[in-house]
């Protein structure tokens, strides 16, 4: 069903007197407001994950990708050796824009995690590590591969493809999980709406007769259930946006924890989204019991 | 005006009315009488286009009431003022509300029309009840109300079933010299009852048509009416 925008107005605007035929219901009323506030709560934070994982599958391309490591295992003696081969292979290879080996301290940074501070790499076989980045056009890894066997026999490539592609591959499901339930809450609040809707019609039938008796059009009906109900799922939507908004803001900052994860939340403009929540459940609301309404009063004599 | 042409109406397998013809001119008077159960309010339904005849036409202001859809209905029932027996309010709205539904649903302006709504309930005898609950009316009043409710929007036909149904005498003589003032004004009016006494004391005020149902059919009724 296409929403007609001069009809929603329409709606939004509302009529006084109109207004007043159909009589106020308490159960209905409660039931949209509560159902409209809770998904709009549920959709904020799935609408976050989405846009969390988003960024972070963004942030894991970025960071993984024109990125290689050339990592080299070899006797004490020839460590040293063994990495100048391969840097003057690898500044020797098109599609390598800077290559360069890590230093103890870099090394030791990387450890630190796992292995706490001071950790005396200097006297433990640790591989050496040369960090490769790759031009925008990016280099052929099997031929890089077979020059570093031949010249520096103890290097081996990683050019990240291996634990990167599972890595996008979860971000990209979970973004697309993410969009899944918002969809679902979407629906599942248009179902509560139209069971709220076609209770409020049911039980005021005798007023529908009586609407009908005196001239009333089935539209001049139809909207004003469904005013009372976009106008409920709006505000209703706004409150459980708000709250969800705010237990975002207050989720603990997960930046701090690790440069990986980019924590649950919006970030600039995606505040705006927030905004959008109870817009659409009004939408959906209106929708929803729009046809509620006209197929109710198609069945009713 | 409102017209039926050979109408046969069933309903669960059962006809209740048959061979149907009625003819309501502009101006007339009529009054539908037969014992209860016969099928008036059936036939006045017919008349307003609130049920749909099995067999034969209705025609409700020229249209054939088959070909007419939801939204053609409720414009043609704007010409036609309904009283109930029980009258159908809206109990949450108070009577002047209740009276004024018609205006409102058809998207006047009340303030516009607040004189002729003052007016009528004046008419009608309720100015001191306008702010009332319906609830709280008496029978007669709530019938009162009601035939008010059935005017508002000056319809040209008015059809009233069982109007003096849950009133005393005194009442109902009130309700019916409102109707005959209708009557003159020009309005169609057409009144189920099953209490000939009313007719009998109408009739020396009003030149009326008695219709009689009987047997699932309408007839013209005796002299002794």
């Amino acid at each position: 069903m296409r929403p007609d925008l001069s009809r929603i107005a329409d709606v939004l605007a509302g009529d006084a007197q109109a207004d007043r035929v159909v009589p106020p219901t308490g159960f209905t009323a409660w039931l949209t407001l509560f159902s409209a506030a809770a998904m709009a709560f549920l959709a904020v934070f799935a609408l976050a994950l989405s846009l969390a994982t988003g960024r972070l599958a963004d942030r894991w391309a970025g960071e993984l990708a024109h990125s290689a490591t050339v990592r080299i295992s070899a006797p004490a003696g020839q460590l040293a050796a063994q990495t100048e081969a391969a840097l003057k292979v690898l500044r020797t290879t098109e599609g390598v824009k800077s290559a360069r080996a890590l230093t103890d301290a870099e090394q030791r940074a990387l450890l630190e995690p796992w292995f706490g501070p001071d950790l005396p790499v200097e006297t433990l076989p640790i591989p050496r590590l040369v960090e490769v980045v790759e031009t925008d056009e990016g280099f052929d890894a099997e031929g890089l591969r077979l020059r570093l066997a031949a010249e520096a026999p103890g290097a081996v490539l990683d050019d990240h493809t291996r634990w990167r592609r599972p890595l996008a591959r979860a971000a990209a499901r979970l973004r697309f999980l993410g969009w899944l339930s918002l969809g679902l809450i979407g629906g599942a609040m248009a179902a509560m709406i139209t069971l709220a809707a076609n209770a409020a019609l049911a039980a005021n039938s005798q007023v529908i007769g009586v609407l009908r008796l005196v001239g009333a059009r089935d539209d001049y009906i139809a909207r004003a259930f469904v005013r009372r109900f976009t106008l409920r799922a709006l505000g209703g939507a706004a409150v459980g946006a708000g709250l969800g908004a705010l237990a975002v803001l207050m989720l603990p900052e997960a930046q701090r924890a690790g440069t990986f994860l980019t924590g649950l939340g919006f970030r600039g403009w995606h505040w705006l989204w927030v905004l959008a929540v109870p817009v659409l459940a009004g939408l959906v609301a209106y929708a929803a019991t729009r046809m509620a309404a006209f197929k109710r009063l198609r069945e009713m004599p | 005006m409102i017209e039926l042409d050979d109408v046969a109406y069933s309903y669960g397998g059962g006809e209740l009315l048959s061979e149907i013809k009625l003819d309501l001119q502009p101006g007339s008077f009529h009054f539908l009488t037969g014992p209860s159960g016969a099928g008036k309010t059936t036939l006045l339904k017919l008349c307003y286009g609130a049920l749909v005849p099995t067999s034969g036409h209705a025609r409700l202001f020229g249209k054939e009431l088959r070909g007419m859809v939801r939204d053609d209905i409720a414009v043609a029932r704007r010409r036609i003022g309904v009283v109930h027996q029980d009258c159908q309010f809206l109990d949450h709205l108070t009577v002047t509300e209740n009276i004024a539904l018609p205006l409102t649903v058809s998207g006047r302006d009340l303030l516009a029309e607040s004189a002729n709504l003052k007016e009528l309930t004046q008419w009608v005898g309720l100015s001191n009840r306008a702010d009332a609950k319906p609830p709280e009316l008496s029978g007669g009043e709530r019938q009162r109300a009601a035939l008010a409710r059935a005017v508002i929007m000056s319809p040209d036909v008015i059809l009233a079933d069982e109007p003096t149904g849950n009133v005393d005498w005194e009442m109902s003589q009130r309700l019916m010299r409102l109707l005959i003032e209708l009557n003159r004004m020009g309005k169609t009016v057409m009144i189920a009852t099953h209490d000939l006494a009313l007719i009998r004391a109408a009739k020396s005020h009003v030149q009326a048509r008695v219709l009689r149902i009987s047997n699932r059919r309408l007839q013209l009724a005796g002299a002794d009416l």
